[in-house]
């Protein structure tokens, strides 16, 4: 039984109490952290003040100057460096969004895969965990990028398999939907079926709870945003005119263009990290207690519903947390995309750190994007873990 | 691995453990230190490489050795740092080096806003773009909508933008942060175009593609690119140093003295050589080094010219011509200021 404070036996001095030291090493270590931080401040300032290097973020509002061609909002050259280091920022959380989706699908159907009782199945799916996640990252990044852009054909040798897409070492030019007034009626309409969808999903919920019967949620659901989508693209007047990718020049105009760095970016991302989820979520299987299965399979349940129903439900437990830590190292991963080319959030403030010469100032602003990104995802992911979690369970 | 330099640098900024702590003092910690640090590129042929023995060579490593030279009578007294573009500037800002030689360009931000001084410059270079033969491509204005691969985090990124934006035609930069890498991917045709500096074109024409012959160097040059060894600011009697010590292995081409003549030269009667070799005038102790200075850098490095040639002229493998970095009387840039 620990003592309180008091239940101190009169006679022993303050300082050996046990509340007053916890109290007085926290006022301690306080200072000393305030103080480090005063220390390296001050040092910088004053050395920079010596050297006669201006400081301040000031210079984020001059003009840039150099140009981006990944871009997802406009950015001209005469743009300032704030907004070329959010076209930066947008790119690195662009990739880094859909490589967490497409590592999280992929690992997980290699990380069932590895557990399948087909011999093959099995032994690829270990394979590939093995031979991915022990050759380095930016090993892979250049092969990937290597693959695309030496194995594919010069722009007037594009390969041109269906009309209006061409594949490149330039890249995949498709043809989009020229956009028009009329097509946001259309995405009216998409949201009003993702409305509907919920409504629609909460109250399936609700009758399986009282009834049992089970509804195709996901299948009413898609039907419901398709339909509702194609009344809104009617009632904005069907425009139907798309933007078609040609060859001239250089390069191709009109359509959307995949770049070779994104998608060398995006594929070694996603096949590496989903190497480690894989065996996150195999990990997370072999937790559930194997009479949990045998329980399932009594009540005549199929494999695949054994899975989906039993086993990752109570799986996504053990999945969650580790799963944080390989979305964060995903997104840190993807600062690798300077080395291919891929114009993220480093390799804009390299070049504004070069141009500007405002060393301090664009670290700090790295290590600042990445922090607050980082802690982003995390407390997204520790809200999903709370709601995965036990109900009752204490943590 | 660059970001990690970077960052190491700038925490050695933050926190102030670098050699030269004071500026101002680099003079005297050099000397109290007895070699001299000095910053230059990671490998680009002809100003600064290791050679096939590990030894460095180079036109902006023999300004590094001129310097030595300089300060302790020995062109071996110097340590080599390999620096990116991107580190460059922390490194010596943070104190890391006593001086950068790294084919940097002389501007008015670097020279303020970023602390630094510039030594006299050493090579006059312009940027330029280098294309596939095939493409058929004679001028640079021809070139709209073309895809470019660039090095980042130089002035090359900006003077392209600036170029194609005063030309009113677009382009799409594909931006890398080594130059190994951009120029794989010029060659693998993910580029129809790779630019850089004339020099650094030149040199890759050379060495870096299977044929020659199938690139060609358009003849545009799009910028003025003066290269010069850069102190930091506020650093008066360094600064005064290194400045000579350049003009130095000028002056001695313009004089017509070699490292072969040099000791023939040092017992002329023409008061020029004599105060430029040391024989009086007491020109190095104005700098506060031996008077014989400028005689010991001839010997060692070689005059200005000796230097070209070995690292960058007809004597090398990038085989440049001499232009604008001829002296001034054969129709060049490059001019000493008088040694009196």
């Amino acid at each position: 039984m620990t003592l309180r404070a008091t239940d101190r036996p009169s006679g022993v001095p303050w300082y050996n109490d046990e509340k007053t030291r916890g109290v007085l090493y926290q006022v301690v270590l306080l200072a000393v952290v305030l103080f480090v931080g005063w220390w390296l401040v001050s040092n910088t300032l004053r050395n920079l003040e010596q050297r006669q290097i201006s400081t301040g973020f000031g210079f984020l509002w001059r003009e840039a100057g150099f140009a981006i061609a990944e871009q997802r909002i406009r950015f001209e050259p005469t743009d300032s460096y704030a907004r070329a280091l959010i076209v930066g920022l947008l790119n690195t959380l662009e990739v880094s969004a859909i490589g967490i989706v497409l590592a999280t699908l992929l690992g997980t159907v290699v990380g069932v895969a590895r557990l399948s009782t087909n011999w093959l199945i099995a032994r690829l799916a270990t394979v590939y965990v093995e031979v991915v996640r022990n050759i380095p990252l930016l090993l892979q990044l250049f092969f990937w990028y290597a693959f695309i852009t030496q194995s594919l054909p010069g722009v007037r040798e594009a390969l041109h398999p269906l009309p209006g897409v061409f594949l490149s070492n330039r890249g995949l030019a498709v043809p989009v939907p020229e956009f028009n007034e009329g097509q946001a009626w259309a995405l009216v309409g998409g949201a009003i079926g993702i409305a509907a969808s919920i409504f629609l999903a909460r109250w399936a919920r609700k009758r399986q709870d009282a009834t049992g019967q089970p509804f195709p949620t996901i299948f009413a659901a898609l039907g419901l945003i398709i339909v509702f989508s194609f009344i809104g693209w009617l009632i904005g007047g069907a425009h139907s005119a798309l933007s078609i990718p040609e060859k001239s020049g250089f390069g191709f105009s009109g359509g959307a263009e995949l770049s070779p760095e994104f998608a060398a970016l995006l594929i070694g991302l996603t096949v590496y990290t989903a190497a480690f989820i894989a065996e996150i979520v195999r990990g997370g299987v072999l937790a559930v207690a194997y009479g949990q299965t045998e329980a399932a399979m009594a009540l005549g349940l199929k494999s695949g519903l054994v899975m989906r129903l039993i086993l990752l439900p109570q799986a996504l437990r053990v999945i969650v947390p580790p799963m944080t830590s390989q979305y964060l190292n995903l997104f840190k991963n993807s600062t690798l995309a300077i080395a291919i080319g891929f114009r993220d959030f480093v390799s804009v403030d390299d070049t504004v750190m070069n141009q500007t010469g405002q060393a301090i100032e664009c670290v700090a602003l790295i290590m600042a994007v990445y922090l607050t990104v980082s802690l982003l995802i995390s407390s997204f992911m520790n809200w999903y873990n709370n709601k995965v979690a036990l109900r009752g369970s204490t943590r | 691995m660059k970001r990690l330099v970077t960052a190491a640098a700038a925490v050695a900024l933050t926190v102030g453990i670098a050699g030269a702590a004071q500026a101002g003092g680099t003079f005297d910690a050099v000397k109290a230190r007895g070699q001299l640090v000095c910053g230059v590129h990671t490998g680009l042929a002809g100003f600064s490489a290791p050679d096939d023995k590990g030894v460095w060579a180079g036109i902006d490593v023999d300004i590094c050795r001129a310097v030595a030279v300089s300060m302790f009578g020995d062109a071996q007294k110097v340590k080599f740092v390999p620096l990116t573009t991107s580190n460059r500037f922390t490194a010596l800002q943070s104190g890391e080096i006593d001086m950068l030689a790294r084919n940097t360009t002389v501007t008015l931000t670097r020279d303020t806003t970023n602390g630094m001084n510039f030594a006299p410059v050493n090579f006059y270079d312009g940027q330029g773009f280098i294309v596939a033969k095939k493409l058929n491509v004679k001028s640079a204005k021809e070139l709209k909508g073309a895809t470019v691969c660039v090095q980042s985090g130089t002035t090359t990124e900006q003077n392209l933008a600036d170029y194609f934006r005063s030309n009113k035609m677009d382009f799409k930069p594909v931006t890398f942060e080594k130059q190994d890498e951009a120029v794989a991917a010029f060659t693998g045709g993910r580029c129809d175009v790779y630019t850089s500096d004339k020099s650094q074109l030149g040199a890759i024409r050379a060495s870096q593609v299977k044929v020659p012959e199938d690139y060609v160097i358009l003849p545009e040059t799009i910028s003025k690119e003066p290269f010069a060894a850069a102190v930091r600011h506020g650093d008066d009697q360094w600064f005064d140093l290194v400045k000579w010590s350049v003009y130095a292995m000028i002056e001695a081409e313009e004089s017509g003295v070699t490292s072969k003549n040099v000791d023939e030269m040092v017992k002329s009667t023409d008061p020029n050589l004599q105060r430029l070799l040391g024989v009086n005038g007491g020109m190095g102790k104005a700098l506060g080094v031996d008077d014989k200075f400028a005689y010991n850098i001839i010997k060692q490095v070689g005059n200005y010219g000796e230097s070209f040639d070995r690292n960058l002229g007809a004597g090398s493998k990038v085989k440049l011509e001499r232009g604008l970095n001829n002296l001034w009387k054969n129709g060049g840039l490059q001019y000493a200021i008088p040694f009196r």
